[in-house]
C-alpha cells in the first residue's frame, strides 16, 4: 500500500531531473558580441523565433527570402550590441507573441505550463485512490472468504485435506 | 465521361452505405437475418464501387485531364507516371477518396470472416463501419469533390462545377500546377497510405466495441476478435509515423526528424491511446478487470483518429503539412462530438455490467504496472492535446478580452506558437517513465508481485546495466547526468528483456533437453504475443538510443565559405570544392555543391548538398548531403550561395550522434510486431467443425 506513492514520487523526481536537463544545455549557447556576428550566433537566436508566415518552421532553418531578411536583421542588431532578449522583444513588439517558440509566461499563457502538470497529478491521485479502494475491496473479499470457511468445511475434512496435500508434496 | 462515371460511383456507394445501415438495423430489430445479410452485401458492394471511383481519379491523373480542378492542382506534364498515381493522396479530395477506399477494403475484409459464433455482433459492426464510411462520402460529395471541372464562356471567366452550366464550355488548361515538391519523395509516397491504413483499421476494434456495448455481450470476446486487427492497425500507424520522420529528416532540411508540428502531433495522438489499449486489453483477458477503461480507450482512440484525419486535412492548424484548407471543419467537429456522445451514452448504459471480476491485490502486480503505464501514456496525450489546441484557445478567448476591457491584458487574443521546446520539456520525463516501466513490468507477475520477488528478478539486469553505463562513461565524454540516466534506462530495459528471453529459454532447454537456440526459437513460437512484445520493446529501446543521441548530443554550425575553405565541427570538417547550377527536364533548377568531408583530418568522401527550386510551384527544397554510420550522421545543408560566380557558399552542418539506431530500431520494432501479430490457428475449440470432421472420419 505504501509503495505506490514512493514509486510515483520517484517517477516525478526522475521527470523533474530530466526536465531540467535540456534547460541547462540551452543556457550553454553563448551570445557572441563580436563585431561581425557569426552565423552560429544569429542561428542561436533565430532558433527561438518563428516568422508569422512560415508557420511551424523555426527561423534558423527556414529557407524563404523573408526569413533570410529576418536573420540579417538579427545580425545587424547583434553587431549594434543588442542582447538576445532585446532582439526577441523587438520582434515581439512588431509581430506579436506568436513569433516566440513558446508562449511568454504571462497572463492566460501561464495555463499552458500549469494545466498539464495539474491534470497529470490529478490523474495520478485518482488512480492511486482507485487502486487503493480496489485493494481494500480485495482484502475484504479475502477476509470474507476466510470467515466463511469454517461454516462449509469441518475440522476433520480440513485435516484430511491438509494431510493429503502434505503426502502429495512429499511424493512429488 | 470518366469524371461523371467516378462521381456516379461515389454517389451510388453513399446510397448503398445508407441502405446498408438501414437494413442492418431493421434486420437486427426484427430478427430477420436476411436483412442483415443484405446489409453485409451492401458493405461488400462499397468496395468495388469505391475502387471504380479511385481508379477513375487515377486514370484522369495519369492522362493529363487538366480540365479537372483536382488533376490541375496536383499534377503537371513533367511529372513521371508513378508520381501521378500517388497524386491520388497529394491533395485533400483525392486523399479522402483514398481514405474511404481503404476503410471499405478493411471493413469488407472483416465482414468476410466466419461469423457463426459472433452472429449478434455482425449488424452493429456493419452499422459502425458504414456510418463512418457514409460520413466520409458525404464530405467528399458535398465539399471535396475530386471530379469538379473548369467551365468557361464568352466572357472568359472560368468557373468550377461538377456539371456543365448553361452556355458554358469545358475549359482545359495547358498544364497543371504540379505536386507539392515536398511530397515527391519516396518517404512521402508511402507515409500517407501507411498512416491512413493505421487510422482506418482502428475503426474495426471500435466497431466491435460498440457492437459489444449494444448487444450486451460484454465479456472479452470483442477484444479477442479484434486483437490482431488492432495490432496491425498499430503497426501501420507506427510505420506511418516513423516514415514521416524519415521523410522530414531527408527533405525538410532542418537536421531533425520530428518538429512537434501540430499535424505531427495530431497523427501521434491516436497512437498514444492505441498503445496503452494494446497493453490494457491484456488485463481484461487475463484478469477480467478494467473493462470500462478499455471501452473508454478505444472510443477515445477512434475519435482521436477522426480528429487526426481532420487536423491533417482541414487546415485548421495551418502548418507545412496542412497544404489544403477547406470548409469541412465544422462537419468533422460535429461528427466527433456526436460519435463521442453516442459511444459514451452506450458505455454508461452498460456501466454496471462491465464491473471488474478480478481483484487488484498488489501495487506491483503486472495489472497495476500496466495501469501506471496507461496513466503515463494518457499524460503524454494530455500534453499533446493541450499544446495543439492552446494557440486556438488563446486566439478565441480574445473575445473575452474585448468584452471586458478590465481583463484584456490576460485575454489579449494573440495567437501564440507552441514549439518543440514545450513538448520536449513536458513529455521528456514521461517518456523516461515509460522506459522505466518497460524495464520493470516484464519482471512482474499477474495478480501478485512483492517487492522482494520483483527485486530478485532485477538484480542481474541492474548490475549488468550499471556496468555497461560505467563502460560508456569511461569511453566517452558523456557527463550530463540526464543523458547518463537515459542511457542507463536503455541498458536496463535491454538487459531485462534479454534476461527474460534467456531465463525462459534456459528453463525450456533444461525441461525438454533441447539445444538452447532451439529452445529460444520454440519459445518465441509458442507465446508469440509475449515474446513479440519483448522484441518490440527492444526495438523501442534502440529507437530511444537514436532519439537520445540526436536530441541530447546534436551539434551544429554554419558559415559562409570561399572555394577551397573549410568549416570544422567536432571531429569533422568540410571543404567547399565547387557548385553547379542547372535546369532539369522535370522543371527544376538545381544548385548542387560538392564538399569533401574530413574526419580527424583524414579525407572520408564527398557529399552533395543541394537546393532544388521548383518552377511550377515556386518552391525551394533543401536536400542534405548525409554521411551515415552507426556512430553518427554528418549532415550538410546548402543554405545559400553566390549566383553565377559561385565563389561563396553558405553551409550548415549538423553532427547527429547515434541517429541511425532510430531507423534500425524501427526495423526490429516491425519484426517484433510481425511475430506478435502473425496469424495463428484459432486455439479455441470449434465444436461444429470438429463434429463435421468426426463425421467425415467415420464415413
Amino acid at each position: 500500500m505504501k509503495r505506490l506513492p514512493v514509486f510515483l514520487l520517484a517517477l516525478a523526481a526522475l521527470g523533474a531531473l530530466l526536465a531540467a536537463g535540456p534547460a541547462r544545455a540551452q543556457g550553454e549557447t553563448p551570445p557572441a558580441p563580436a563585431a561581425t556576428p557569426s552565423d552560429d550566433a544569429v542561428n542561436a537566436i533565430a532558433k527561438n523565433l518563428y516568422c508569422p508566415v512560415c508557420e511551424n518552421v523555426p527561423l534558423d532553418v527556414c529557407p524563404t527570402l523573408a526569413c533570410q531578411r529576418w536573420r540579417e536583421q538579427i545580425r545587424e542588431k547583434l553587431a549594434e550590441g543588442w542582447s538576445e532578449q532585446e532582439i526577441l522583444d523587438y520582434f515581439v513588439l512588431q509581430y506579436g507573441d506568436r513569433v516566440l517558440a513558446a508562449p511568454p509566461r504571462r497572463g492566460f499563457n501561464w495555463l499552458i505550463y500549469l494545466a498539464p502538470p495539474a491534470l497529470i497529478a490529478l490523474g495520478a491521485w485518482t488512480l492511486y485512490r482507485l487502486m487503493g479502494r480496489m485493494r481494500l475491496a480485495a482484502q475484504a473479499a479475502q477476509t470474507a472468504r476466510m470467515d466463511a470457511r469454517p461454516q462449509h468445511v469441518d475440522d476433520d475434512t480440513l485435516a484430511r485435506l491438509e494431510d493429503e496435500l502434505k503426502r502429495r508434496d512429499q511424493g512429488e | 465521361m470518366l469524371a461523371n462515371f467516378g462521381y456516379g460511383a461515389l454517389v451510388i456507394s453513399l446510397a448503398v452505405s445508407l441502405y446498408g445501415i438501414g437494413a442492418a438495423i431493421y434486420g437486427e430489430r426484427n430478427k430477420q437475418p436476411r436483412w442483415v445479410d443484405s446489409a453485409r452485401n451492401a458493405m461488400l458492394l462499397t468496395f468495388p464501387l469505391l475502387t471504380l471511383a479511385a481508379a477513375s481519379i487515377i486514370i484522369l491523373l495519369v492522362t493529363n485531364r487538366f480540365e479537372l480542378d483536382y488533376v490541375y492542382s496536383v499534377t503537371s506534364r513533367s511529372m513521371p507516371t508513378y508520381l501521378r498515381v500517388t497524386a491520388l493522396w497529394g491533395g485533400q479530395p483525392g486523399s479522402l477518396v483514398f481514405w474511404s477506399w481503404l476503410l471499405s477494403l478493411f471493413t469488407s475484409a472483416v465482414t468476410l470472416r466466419d461469423w457463426r459464433r459472433d452472429r449478434e455482433f455482425l449488424p452493429w459492426v456493419i452499422v459502425v463501419a458504414l456510418v463512418t464510411l457514409a460520413f466520409f462520402l458525404v464530405l467528399i460529395i458535398a465539399f471535396e469533390n475530386p471530379f469538379l471541372r473548369y467551365w468557361t464562356g464568352s466572357s472568359g471567366a472560368v468557373v468550377t462545377a461538377m456539371f456543365q452550366p448553361r452556355g458554358l464550355e469545358l475549359f482545359t488548361p495547358a498544364d497543371g500546377r504540379g505536386l507539392n515538391p515536398l511530397l515527391r519523395h519516396p518517404g512521402m509516397i508511402i507515409h500517407p497510405p501507411l498512416l491512413y491504413l493505421g487510422f482506418v483499421s482502428l475503426t474495426i476494434p471500435f466497431a466491435f466495441a460498440i457492437a459489444a456495448l449494444i448487444t450486451g455481450r460484454t465479456d472479452d470476446r470483442w477484444i479477442r476478435l479484434t486483437r490482431r486487427w488492432t495490432l496491425w492497425a498499430w503497426l501501420f500507424l507506427s510505420l506511418g509515423l516513423i516514415l514521416g520522420g524519415r521523410w522530414a529528416y531527408d527533405v525538410l532540411g532542418w537536421g531533425g526528424y520530428w518538429g512537434w508540428d501540430p499535424v505531427e502531433v495530431a497523427a501521434l495522438m491516436p497512437w498514444l491511446t492505441a498503445t496503452p489499449f494494446l497493453h490494457s486489453v491484456m488485463i481484461q483477458e487475463k484478469r477480467n478487470m478494467f473493462k470500462h477503461w478499455n471501452m473508454l480507450l478505444i472510443i477515445i482512440t477512434y475519435d482521436l483518429m477522426i480528429l487526426g484525419t481532420f487536423l491533417t486535412r482541414s487546415g485548421v492548424l495551418s502548418s507545412v503539412h496542412a497544404f489544403a484548407q477547406s470548409a469541412i471543419g465544422p462537419m468533422f467537429f460535429g461528427y466527433i462530438v456526436i460519435t463521442l456522445a453516442v459511444s459514451l451514452a452506450l458505455l454508461s448504459r452498460r456501466w454496471d455490467e462491465l464491473k471488474s471480476e478480478g481483484e487488484l491485490t498488489s501495487w506491483l502486480s503486472r495489472e497495476a504496472l500496466f495501469l501506471i503505464n496507461n496513466l503515463v501514456f494518457i499524460a503524454i496525450l494530455v500534453v499533446c492535446l493541450w499544446g495543439v489546441f492552446f494557440p486556438i484557445l488563446t486566439e478565441a478567448l480574445g473575445i473575452v478580452g474585448q468584452a471586458f476591457p478590465s481583463v484584456a491584458h490576460i485575454f489579449n487574443g494573440q495567437k501564440v506558437t507552441v514549439g518543440p521546446l514545450f513538448y520536449e520539456r513536458a513529455t521528456g520525463p514521461l517518456w523516461a517513465a515509460l522506459l522505466l516501466l518497460m524495464g520493470i513490468a516484464p519482471l512482474s507477475a499477474w495478480r501478485a508481485s512483492t517487492g522482494r520477488t520483483l527485486g530478485r528478478g532485477m538484480v542481474a539486469p541492474t548490475i549488468a546495466s550499471v556496468v555497461a553505463l560505467i563502460a560508456v562513461a569511461a569511453f566517452s565524454e558523456v557527463r550530463q547526468w540526464a543523458a547518463l540516466l537515459a542511457i542507463w534506462l536503455c541498458f536496463f530495459v535491454v538487459f531485462v528483456t534479454l534476461y527474460e528471453f534467456i531465463r525462459a529459454a534456459a528453463a525450456r532447454a533444461a525441461a525438454h533437453s533441447l539445444n538452447f537456440i532451439v529452445a529460444l526459437w520454440q519459445l518465441a513460437g509458442r507465446n508469440r504475443r509475449r515474446y513479440g512484445g519483448y522484441i518490440i520493446h527492444l526495438g523501442v529501446v534502440l529507437m530511444a538510443v537514436g532519439i537520445i543521441g540526436i536530441e541530447m548530443f546534436q551539434t551544429e554550425t554554419q558559415a559562409s565559405l570561399k572555394l577551397g575553405e573549410t568549416l570544422a565541427l567536432g571531429r569533422y570538417s568540410i571543404r567547399y570544392d565547387s557548385l553547379a547550377e542547372f535546369d532539369t527536364n522535370d522543371n527544376r533548377n538545381v544548385a548542387r555543391a560538392v564538399v569533401t568531408v574530413f574526419k580527424d583530418g583524414r579525407e572520408v568522401g564527398e557529399l552533395y548538398p543541394r537546393r532544388d527550386y521548383f518552377y511550377e510551384s515556386d518552391q525551394p527544397m533543401t536536400i542534405p548531403g548525409v554521411r551515415a554510420s552507426l556512430e553518427d550522421d554528418f549532415y550538410v545543408l546548402l543554405v545559400d550561395w553566390q549566383p553565377i560566380s559561385t565563389q561563396n557558399a553558405t553551409f550548415k552542418v549538423y553532427h547527429n550522434p547515434l541517429v541511425n539506431w532510430l531507423w534500425l530500431g524501427s526495423l526490429v520494432f516491425i519484426a517484433g510486431t510481425f511475430v506478435a501479430a502473425w496469424p495463428e490457428k484459432d486455439a479455441q475449440p470449434q465444436p461444429e467443425r470438429s463434429r463435421a470432421a468426426r463425421a467425415a472420419a467415420r464415413a
